[in-house]
Order: C-alpha cells, then structure tokens, then sequence
C-alpha cells in the first residue's frame, strides 16, 4: 500500500468529502470505497456554526486526513491557509493547491514551487497537486516535497487520464517517488488504468459523491484500484499493431 | 471599535482577539484565525492587540476533496 512521508496508508484510494447530497450518504461511500485518506478544507465559519458537527463526522470515519488549500490563487493565500489548516486537523500534511488559471484550474507552476519550498522548511509535508510537466515535478522534489500529485484531467470535469503519454513519462522518470494522480476522474476505469501505470493512488470528489448512487460508486473504484494494482504487478504483456492468434496454428485441419 | 470579520463589518468592544472571538459568538467554536491576512495561532489570540479596521478571518473544518 502507499506509503506517504512515512506513513503507510490503508488503501490507494484518497476520498473527498464535499458535495455529497448528504452526511449519511457519505458516511457510507467512505465505508464501501475502504479509503484510506479524507481530504477536508477550511472555510469561513459564521458564529455558532456547524463547523464542529462535521469535524466529528470526519474524525469518526477514523482516517488520516489530508486538508487542502483549494482556491487559492497565491503562494501568501496557499501558506496561510496551510497554517491555519494544520491547527485546525493537527496535521502535518498538506495538500497544496496554488491556481492558476479560474477556468482550468490548472496549476500556477511558479506560486507551486515557492509555496512547496516555504511549507517544506517550515515542517509541513506537502503533497502538491501539480501536472504532468517532469521539469516542474523535480522542482517540486528539489523544493522538498516527497509526494507528487499529477493531475489526470482539470479538477471536476470526469475526463480522466488526458495525457497517458506524460503520465507515463512521469512515472518513469522518477520511479521511487510516491505518486498520486489527483483529479479530473469520472470512471472506476480511469482508476484502474491509472494503477496499470503505476502510480500509488488516486485521490477523487466528484466521481462518486456526484454518482446517482454514490456508495456504489466508491466500491466501484475501490474494486478497479485493486484490478490495477494486481494488473501492474502481473507485468502486463506488450501490445502491437498486427493480430497474433492466441490459438495455435499447428495441428489446423484442412478442410478445403 | 469597527473591524472587518470574513468579509463583513462588525463593532467589538474587546481588545484583543481572544476576547473579540468570544463577544462575536466564537468562544467554544472549533476555529483557525488570521488577521490582516496574518495566521494567528491559538495560543497568541490573548496576546493579540486588535486595531480600527482590522480584517479577520475566521475558519473552520469543511468539506473539500
């Protein structure tokens, strides 16, 4: 199973907690997924607000949580939420979005980096949602990180692995770091042949807590994570271009 | 004094953020502070003057994938 900074997690799968239609189906979601990892944010908070219902909602799940710093646009924005984020779960990991683009949201490479390389030396563990770019992924590790976490699609839109080439490039290029792919998947497929890759682990929201059906969709992909993981340590056969029969010519009848 | 809390105005009359947080109906709450876009940790909120048109932001645990 994934090990993160240490730490070693129960399975591949790092669930989201928003947008389901309700506490209870995401109670059950988490359970049928088997996830190893919650991911959580912070947000404004109105007096007497339910802040703290859903904090005992999360810590009852009993996993690791892993709070993010989703919507910020800036490296200040991102550390400080850090901060804040780390009193508020006690932890020490982190993961770090720094936006750059509204429609994309695409990573901003720069604000990544710079705020990668503060949170670092101040302790934090950051995991970096980040893309597929090589050059901006050994910055990220020179910056201290020890967690990669590529984007498959942009965040929210079920496309999943946009560029199996640069994934896979990724992948190879730095085959001892752990890896997560973190976003744009829609299918327990995307999962499963994200595994096939090799990567450690993925990390969704949308996918289930948007299924009509959203704890079976959780099993969906905790079965598909499995199926990938034992396929790419089964050593997968090579594919080609032409057709080769699997049944054997020899001893063919001629019939005409 | 005037001050800024998440985006809205409001009037406190405590002076330091420990006791701002607890006149604005925070005092047991389960939340992370900053002010003037400064995190400010729990254990300096006692210590924390604040000043006329300060920002403070006030959060806690949500959802977030």
């Amino acid at each position: 199973m994934p090990i993160f900074y240490g730490t070693e997690i129960a399975s591949p799968l790092m669930l989201g907690t928003a947008q389901y239609p309700s506490p209870a189906v995401l109670a059950e979601a988490f359970r049928r997924s088997g996830a190893g990892v919650a991911t959580v944010s912070i947000r404004r908070e109105a007096a007497g607000g339910d802040g703290g219902a859903f904090w005992e909602m999360i810590e009852g799940l009993g996993l690791p949580v892993l709070p993010n710093t989703a919507g910020c646009h800036s490296v200040r924005e991102a550390v400080t939420t850090a901060h804040m984020a780390r009193e508020l779960f006690g932890t020490d990991w982190i993961k770090l979005e720094v936006i750059g683009h509204e429609d994309t949201l695409q990573p901003d490479p720069f604000g990544l980096v710079e705020a990668a390389r503060i949170l670092s030396d101040e302790g934090f563990k950051v995991f970096p949602y980040t893309t597929e770019d090589g050059v901006l992924a050994g910055r990220l590790l020179e910056a201290g990180c020890e967690v990669l976490m590529p984007w498959g699609a942009p965040i929210g839109t079920g496309l999943g692995l946009n560029n199996v080439y640069g994934l896979r490039t990724l992948r190879a290029q730095f085959p001892g770091v752990p890896m997560v792919i973190d976003a744009g998947l829609g299918l327990p497929s995307h999962a499963a042949q994200a595994m096939e890759l090799g990567f450690d682990a993925v990390l969704l929201n949308t996918a289930v807590a948007k299924a009509g059906d959203p704890a079976a969709m959780a099993e969906g992909f905790a079965r598909a994570l499995e199926a990938g993981r034992l396929a790419h340590g089964a050593d997968p056969m090579e594919a080609r271009d032409m057709a080769a029969p699997s049944t054997p010519l020899l001893g063919l009848a001629v019939l005409e | 004094m005037k001050i800024t809390v998440n985006g809205a105005p409001a009037e406190i009359t405590g002076a330091t953020l420990a006791e701002a947080l607890a006149e604005l109906g925070y005092a047991q709450a389960r939340v992370a502070t900053a002010v003037n876009e400064q995190f400010v940790p729990g254990a300096a909120r006692g210590g924390l003057a604040l000043s006329e048109g300060d920002r403070l932001e006030i959060l806690a645990p949500r959802q977030g994938g």
